[in-house]
């Protein structure tokens, strides 16, 4: 966190206490009032950059705030019985237009370097497929195996001990930790939105489409996210759970997950196998 | 054409239609204005319940009031149409824009009397229709933006999303039909004197909005046919397995979408610049400025479109471009502020009602467009598009500054147009518990964003409980806050004071404000002359 100290320090400590102030887990908290922890370079980046734009708009809004209170008290009926005529002031009219592009361009900079960064990665190390259907989603392993498995949610009535309404899913998603996962998104019938918060993820699912993007965690635990374009009537239902684990078990719960979610046109021959080996 | 004798006299029998046929067939530019008020009066009280309802069902976690959620979704969408089809345009355009900019230029009425009066019943037509879809089969559940797939006949197989195609299709007729006519009207019917660089701000204003519909209204048009035909006739613009494209539609939809916000608030910075002047009795400052810059932000508006579609999956360097493009905006809005704030410094400041809309709009414009910036940062947006921040950030530029223009210029017109003054304390008092009731309401909405709160959804997580129902109890603060404005509305036509030709006094140097109140049933018979006036 104290990366982020510079030159706003008192200000950027305010803020980052109150956008960070939960660091352990990455899901949405009663009463929170900032973005969720950061478990992605992207998220970190995003953080960054907000913090640097909540400044601004802070101070602009403060500042106008500012000159609306002068105005009213300093010219109002009674401390100023006689208005004055100005009407023109070039080089106030010039100042107005100037700053706010100066301010516009050092908003500029980190914004592009951030829309760049995030956009996809060249040294992808595996690659997850996600495919949005009316209304949950499906999730495809191809260096893995090929390996695919649907993920609905929990119904409220069959939640366990610990279990997030309208966040837990069935099936989830399971990814190595420091690994540069590419996120292939595609969607079988209308357009949905893959979205989980802590990674800076959020990409629609479009028909006819394959949308790329990238996601690198930095910590181990679970993630959620939920469905971010109206999709239909169970839009609200079809959540995102991803698990995050070291590579070591992620290698485990592949060589788990390959004989529960074979392919259809494997399963029998994996059964014969299994059949096998017990034998 | 006459002395003052006979001129009284005339005014003494106006040919004033009686009856049902002086508003069926009006073509009086005052009577169609009040009916868009009232048109757009009705479209809120159903607007406003559906928003009332969605703030009930989302007061707590869990399902309280609405177990189909197609209804749900159906309540949103027809939400968004109602408030931006039927509410703000109708209110600030086809209503203050008929009523005012033929008195402020001094024209008679409106070039095309007739067209006004089809421009009208055709918004009324398209209501009606916008009512029928939501009452069609299970309801056109896709949201004010309509997108395929989810708009096709697949997804939704009745005939409620035709309705509402049909149901905008007359509203965009309506809307280029008005637009025409103020164009017309407003650069061939001027005062003497009057030129455009000597046209009251609001004048601009409408001048601008019209030629943005002019040109966006078409392109919705052509997209919703597309779309109809897509539905019934088997073509495929916009779906994958026949060649066509769903993203095709989003750029057409905001090639129009973009541009509508700013029909919607271009009309509110009109109001708010005569406003800001007449009660700070001072003429506003930097003119041309404010002038040029809403030109300025109309040209823009038609070059930003595809920062709606930031997670669509465009290209990155096209991003790059719309981010860059929509910043732009900020700068000719930050003059409008700025020179509003110049307008008021030096003056001589009264805070009668219309005035506190007009700073309570300026200061929550700023609260909305300073978000707008932050969501113009694709980069950044990857955090809040598609969650409350976004809601948060278009209810403050639109259901807060926009429809804080109209109740502005409700308070500062209604002398003129009724004849009768609203009672002061009440006025003040619905401003107060307004603001209030708009900023509890809305505010929260962005923490929820930043935790992740997605819209559109009739259930949410525990963990959103808490700004939910802060959210939940700012609404019903409002809904306090319009039932005070229906009991100033009645207390003012059926007990308000008699009004003289105009309440505001030095201030209010605009045309409307040197004939009598109410306006006459015909003004300016005689082309008034301004040339001798001192030019702002
Ligand atoms: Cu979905």
């Amino acid at each position: 966190m104290f990366k982020r100290l510079n030159v706003f320090a008192p200000i950027l400590a305010l803020i980052s206490f109150v956008s960070a102030g939960s660091a352990v887990a990455a899901e949405p908290k009663p009463w929170q009032i900032g973005l969720q922890p950061a478990a992605s370079p992207v998220m970190e980046r995003i953080h960054d950059f907000h913090n640097l734009l909540l400044v601004i708009i802070t101070l602009i809004t403060l500042f106008v705030l500012a000159l609306m209170v002068y105005v009213i008290v300093r010219f109002n009926e009674k401390s100023n019985p006689v208005p004055s005529k100005t009407t023109h002031h070039s080089v106030l009219e010039v100042i107005w237009t100037a700053v706010p592009v100066l301010i516009l361009v050092a908003i500029a900079v980190p914004s592009f370097k951030l829309l760049y960064f995030m956009d996809r990665t060249q040294d992808a190390e595996m690659t997850l497929k996600v495919i949005g259907h009316q209304w949950y989603w499906s999730y495809e392993y191809p260096d893995h195996g090929n390996f695919t498995f649907d993920s609905n949610l929990v119904p409220e009535d069959e939640l366990e001990e610990g279990q997030k309404r309208l966040l837990a899913v069935d099936n989830k998603v399971v990814l190595p930790v420091d690994t540069n996962v590419r996120l292939l998104l595609g969607s079988e019938d209308v357009m949905h939105n893959w979205a989980v918060p802590a990674f800076g993820v959020k990409l629609d699912t479009v028909p006819g489409r394959t949308n790329e993007t990238w996601v690198r965690i930095t910590g181990e635990g679970t993630y959620y996210g939920q469905c971010s374009e109206l999709c239909g009537v169970n839009h609200g239902f079809m959540p995102i759970m991803v698990e995050a684990v070291s590579k070591d078990a992620f290698k485990a719960w592949v060589a788990k997950a390959k004989v529960e979610f074979a392919n259809e046109e494997n399963k029998s021959l994996q059964i014969v196998q299994a059949k096998i080996d017990a034998k | 054409m006459a002395n003052g004798a006979s001129d009284a006299a005339h005014h003494a029998h106006d040919h004033k239609p009686t009856g049902l046929g002086r508003w069926l067939y009006s073509t009086n530019h005052k009577d169609i204005g009040t009916m868009y008020i009232v048109l757009s009066i009705i479209a809120a009280v159903v607007g406003g319940a559906m928003s009332g309802m969605i703030r009930l069902e989302l007061a707590e976690p869990g399902i309280q009031y609405i177990e189909d959620f197609q209804f749900y979704n159906v309540l949103v969408t027809a939400h968004g149409f109602i408030m931006v089809f039927f509410v703000v345009m109708p209110g600030l355009i086809g209503g203050f824009g008929n009523w005012i900019v033929p008195l402020m230029i001094g024209a008679p009425d409106m070039a095309f009397p007739r067209m006004n009066n089809i421009s009208f019943w055709l918004l009324a037509a398209a209501l009606v229709l916008m009512v029928m879809a939501g009452l069609t089969g299970s309801g056109p559940g896709t949201g004010w933006t309509v997108y395929p797939p989810l708009s096709n006949a697949d997804f939704h197989s009745d005939a409620a999303v035709d309705f509402g195609i049909l149901s905008l299709h007359l509203a965009g007729a309506s809307s280029v039909l008005g637009a025409i006519n103020f164009i017309t009207t407003i650069l061939n019917m001027r005062a003497t004197g009057m030129t455009l660089h000597r046209m009251p701000l609001f004048v601009w204003s409408i001048l601008v909005t019209a030629f943005l519909l002019l040109l966006a209204i078409p392109v919705l048009a052509g997209a919703l046919t597309m779309l109809l035909t897509d539905r019934n006739f088997g073509t495929a613009f916009f779906s994958p397995e026949g060649g066509g494209d769903p993203i095709l539609w989003q750029h057409l939809f905001w090639f129009f979408g973009h541009p509508e916000v700013y029909i919607m608030v271009l009309p509110a910075f009109g109001v708010i610049s005569q406003i800001v002047s007449t009660f700070s009795r001072k003429p506003v400052f930097g003119y041309l400025g404010m002038a040029y810059a809403m030109i300025a932000i109309g040209f823009i508006g038609f070059i930003v479109w595809a920062h709606h579609m930031n997670a669509v999956g465009l290209d990155v360097n096209t991003r790059a471009y719309f981010v860059a493009a929509t910043m732009v905006i900020a700068v000719p809005t930050g003059v409008k502020i700025f020179s509003w704030i110049a307008t008021m410094w030096g003056g001589s400041l009264r805070f009668d009602t219309p005035m506190l809309w007009a700073l309570g709009f300026i200061f929550l414009f700023v609260v909305g467009g300073v978000t707008g910036v932050v969501l113009a940062n694709a980069g950044a947006d990857m955090a809040f598009h598609d969650t409350y921040y976004v809601v948060a950030h278009f209810h403050y530029v639109l259901s807060i500054a926009a429809v804080f223009a109209m109740f502005a210029g409700f308070y500062y017109w209604i002398g003129k147009m009724s004849g009768r003054q609203y009672p002061e304390g009440l006025g003040k008092l619905h401003f107060w518990i307004t603001f209030i009731g708009v900023n509890v309401m809305f505010f929260p909405q962005h923490f929820l964003g930043m935790a992740g709160m997605p819209r559109r959804i009739p259930d949410y997580p525990d963990a959103y409980a808490g700004w939910n129902m802060v959210s939940s109890i700012g609404a019903a603060i409002t809904m306090v806050g319009t039932l005070l404005f229906f009991i100033v509305l009645f207390r003012t036509l059926g007990a308000g004071r008699k009004v003289e030709a105009n309440p505001w006094g030095e201030g209010a140097t605009t045309l409307e404000w040197a004939v009598p109140s109410p306006a006459p049933f015909h003004t300016h018979e005689d082309t008034p002359n301004v040339e001798a006036q001192p030019a702002e």
